[in-house]
């Protein structure tokens, strides 16, 4: 019945293809945290808890249960849409995503639109002149965006832009206490400021955002910017290109209608790998900067055996991969027809 | 409150009160006037309820600010500059007055009429009774707490009528009365509790957390777990002088070096236990507080378990092996106090705790100890840290490998987990060689003993055990300090303590606060920030 709409088709094919990779992740998150080393029932009684008060929170916790039985109340409470109960932050584990998702988002999606925004003319320049002194630019600026550890980066970013100069806010993470945070609902602030129509919110939070979107940005340049540069480069030597300017078209229109376009699908290709490596390099960049996000979240529950939480986090992020997959997937046709997207 | 708080009340609040933030200017160090502080603290505050399980220690300074105690401490000078609570003096805060009764098994006080709660209703003793019960029955750290001063079941709390409530202890101790005062036995608006609490938890375990209901000095305004809190006063408050802030933002920040740059750069005016590294370089810049953490020794263990730590010449020959200079140079940075070159003889009367031990670095003596002993090849043996303590263990343990090796012990350094390292250390006290950092809340050394030397207790983590330390400490825990047994039987446990060595102290840490424009800073045996007697110049 969707035969008229053969895209919807697709895409909901593509959703229902995900269904077994989510069941897996759900039950290897399960069997995974269970493995980790650890009592969470002794962290969480506290340091000064006696066997009793440990053997009431081992049960206050559902662990005294068998695997299999706790491994069912898990199912049974995702369908019903429950994430658990997270101890370390005291909160549902729904509410802590909710909150701390769209962070960890605003922040890596601003530093890949910038590093988008710098690399892939970067790169187109330095494919179509190869060899001039912005070829070499480039490739200096794409080791040290590679080489240079993202916690340093940002520490380093403070330093100069807050502690030297003071043009920078202080990196207290989303917005500083002065301000209020707009209302819930994207959680993006900038997004959520803008709805409400307060611009001075809006402009506090994006100068928070600033210098961790730029040290974010400046370690996913590097892969953007050398992928951009090779297909381009590509490109140019190809046959259609030749023929393109023997058949006289204006070196514009070579450049960007037949020769960037082809090189996209490799640059969309990286884009999406760089997208999921910021998410994780996150973690280093929201210590620093104290921002309230998910990378952080998850490291602090997987030290403590906050079982909810990890198991929450990673099934955000196994749904979060297959909607990237399946944007990068439909981002492909898009970009160049010939690929039949109801081919695969 | 968070979730009650929106976005306009908190506004008209702000408008309304005495002092209005300049909000929404983008400017936060001229923002900040004399009654607003901000501090930056590394930890997160996962709860509002110190009594909940799993409560973070970030989370306690919400019951020292938000609520009252029957009783407080005094304050004195500190060692390291700044202030300290004073363990020999006991202030009121809701008990107007209390007396103790001639057999000491009776604790009768007298409420403040004039305390209210911040709903407007007047503390009573049945809240007072309430709040206990709720300690000594929610189990987990607050029960074990009120249980070290003799409170443990609801019959001992009586509130006889409104203002005065009754304590009957099983026996008299000079633990009690200062038990009182530590932050677990806080007193909690319980009509208020119950009205709001599901059926299914009558402590209102789920209310409180995110919703305190006190009488304290402040109250919280927003509540961000892992960004922020903030505390408004409570201008009813009767605990204490009236604290000159108004306002106080808590914010988190995780990385010590960029807590340092915003101190540095005065937009926040303090940050609150910063690395001994980042104390000793701000010290000369900011004011900077390194109060040594009483009744608190970071030791070297070596377990009775393992063979060759039974030799008494083998754990001597170790404690002259050890670098101590080296160690408290680079694992404190000088934060703290030593702890060796002491004199084994202990003067009457002297029950100062921790106190310097006759040790010091002499490797001639160590060889000698090693070559009487019955390993005088030396052995291997494992030296386990925890990763979550590394900043000091790291660095000690290096030290404590390269020295013993030089008297023929192989060390091999283990790290272990900070969620498994409770579990190794404490319960099963499986780890042949270990650093441990036990300090006492209650600041008497037999509190520490009693933890940390007598057999089967949760801080002997050397699996220790000597029938004349087992009896002392028993017969001293209870025993007011002014009896004239006291004294010397805690010399005896210093000499026994010191000479069998089943911990080897290493030097005693520091707490280390930087304050950049507030001033008044003291020093609390719970290592949490006490807002109340901060001002901001």
């Amino acid at each position: 019945m969707l035969a008229p709409y053969p895209r919807l088709r697709a895409v909901l094919l593509r959703c229902a293809q995900a269904i077994p990779v989510v069941i897996g992740v759900v039950v290897i998150s399960f069997l995974l945290t269970r493995a980790l080393p650890g009592d969470p029932a002794v962290y969480f009684a506290g340091i000064m808890a006696d066997e009793a008060s440990i053997e009431e929170t081992r049960i206050a916790m559902g662990l005294d249960k068998p695997l299999p039985q706790q491994f069912l109340i898990y199912v049974g409470e995702l369908l019903r849409g429950d994430l658990g109960m997270s101890l370390s932050s005291g909160r549902p584990v729904a509410t802590d995503l909710a909150n701390r998702l769209p962070a960890s988002l605003e922040l890596t999606l601003t530093a890949l639109l910038l590093a988008c925004a710098i690399a892939i003319p970067m790169g187109v320049m330095a494919a179509t002149r190869s060899g001039t002194w912005i070829d070499h630019l480039c490739r200096v600026v794409v080791t040290a965006g590679v080489s240079l550890p993202t916690f340093f980066t940002g520490i380093l970013l403070i330093f100069v832009f807050y502690y030297l100069l003071g043009i920078a806010p202080a990196p207290l993470g989303r917005l500083d206490f002065i301000y209020i945070e707009p209302d819930h609902v994207t959680g993006f602030y900038l997004i959520d400021a803008a709805l409400m129509g307060d611009w001075e919110t809006w402009r506090g939070a994006a100068k928070q955002l600033i210098l961790p979107a730029g040290t974010l940005a400046l370690f996913t340049l590097a892969p953007i910017a050398r992928m951009t540069r090779a297909a381009m480069l590509t490109a140019l030597s190809s046959d259609f290109i030749r023929t393109a300017r023997a058949a006289g078209l204006s070196g514009r229109k070579v450049l960007y209608a037949y020769a960037f376009r082809n090189a996209l699908l490799p640059v969309v290709t990286t884009l999406g790998m760089v997208f999921s490596f910021a998410l994780g390099a996150n973690v280093l960049v929201e210590k620093v900067f104290a921002w309230p996000g998910i990378g952080s979240y998850a490291v602090e529950a997987l030290v403590v055996s906050d079982y909810a939480a990890v198991q929450g986090f990673v099934l955000a992020m196994a749904l979060l991969f297959v909607l990237l997959n399946l944007v990068i997937d439909l981002l492909y046709t898009a970009i160049d027809p010939r690929i039949g997207f109801d081919a695969k | 409150m968070t979730t009650t708080t929106t976005r306009r009340d908190f506004l008209r609040m702000g408008a309304a009160g005495a002092s209005v933030l300049p909000f929404l200017k983008a400017m936060p160090a001229a923002a900040q006037g004399s009654d607003t502080m901000v501090v930056v603290i590394g930890q997160t505050i996962n709860s509002l309820d110190l009594h909940r399980t799993g409560t973070s220690r970030a989370a306690y300074q919400v019951g020292i600010n938000c609520y009252d105690r029957l009783v407080s401490f005094g304050t004195k000078e500190a060692i390291g500059g700044g202030y300290s609570y004073d363990y020999s003096v006991i202030e009121p805060e809701l008990a107007e007055s209390w007396t103790v009764s001639d057999d000491g098994m009776t604790l009768t006080f007298k409420l403040k009429p004039n305390a209210t709660f911040w709903d407007g209703r007047k503390v009573t003793a049945q809240d007072v009774k309430w709040s206990f019960d709720r300690a000594v029955s929610v189990g987990g750290f607050p029960t074990v707490q009120m249980k070290a001063g003799g409170l443990e079941r609801p019959e001992q709390f009586i509130a006889e009528d409104e203002e005065t409530f009754v304590i009957k202890l099983d026996r008299p101790s000079k633990l009690t009365i200062p038990d009182l005062a530590v932050p677990v036995p806080y007193v909690i608006n319980a009509l208020e509790v119950q009205a709001n609490a599901a059926p299914d938890d009558p402590w209102g375990l789920e209310y409180l957390h995110t919703t305190p209901a006190g009488s304290g000095a402040f109250k919280v305004l927003r509540w961000s777990p892992g960004e922020q809190l903030i505390y408004e006063r409570n201008d009813a408050w009767v605990g204490g002088p009236m604290p000159a802030l108004k306002r106080v933002v808590i914010r988190e920040v995780p990385s010590p070096a960029t807590s340092r740059a915003l101190i540095e750069r005065g937009d926040v005016q303090m940050a609150f236990g910063i690395p001994d590294k980042d104390a000793a370089e701000l010290a000369d810049t900011l004011d900077v507080f390194s109060t040594p953490v009483e009744n608190c020794i970071h030791c070297l263990c070596p377990n009775f378990s393992f063979e060759p730590f039974q030799d008494a010449n083998v754990r001597k020959a170790i404690a002259y092996a050890v670098p101590y200079e080296d160690i408290f140079q680079t694992a404190a940075f000088g934060r703290g106090l030593p702890l060796y070159g002491g004199s084994a003889e202990i003067p009457d009367g002297d029950i100062a705790w921790p106190r310097k031990t006759q040790y010091d670095t002499d490797l001639d003596k160590a060889r000698e100890l090693m070559a009487a002993s019955a390993w005088p090849d030396g052995f291997s043996v494992p030296l386990s840290i925890s990763l979550d303590l590394a900043s000091w263990m790291e660095p000690t343990a290096l030290l404590v490998q390269e020295a013993l090796g030089k008297i023929g012990i192989t060390v091999e350094i283990e790290k272990i987990p900070g969620a498994n390292w409770r579990t190794a250390v404490l319960v099963e006290k499986r780890l042949p060689l270990h650093l441990e950092n036990f300090g006492g809340w209650l600041n008497t050394p037999d509190y520490y003993f009693f933890w940390a030397y007598k057999d089967g207790h949760l801080f002997n983590s050397s699996n220790y055990r000597n029938e004349e330390i087992e009896q002392l400490v028993d017969a001293s825990l209870h025993m007011p300090m002014d009896d004239p047994a006291y004294a010397p039987m805690i010399k005896r446990m210093f000499e026994i303590a010191l000479d069998e060595l089943p911990r080897i102290p290493l030097y005693q840490p520091a707490l280390n606060v930087a304050a950049n424009g507030a001033e008044g800073y003291e020093f609390w045996f719970h290592r949490q920030l006490d807002v109340r007697p901060i001002k901001v110049t």
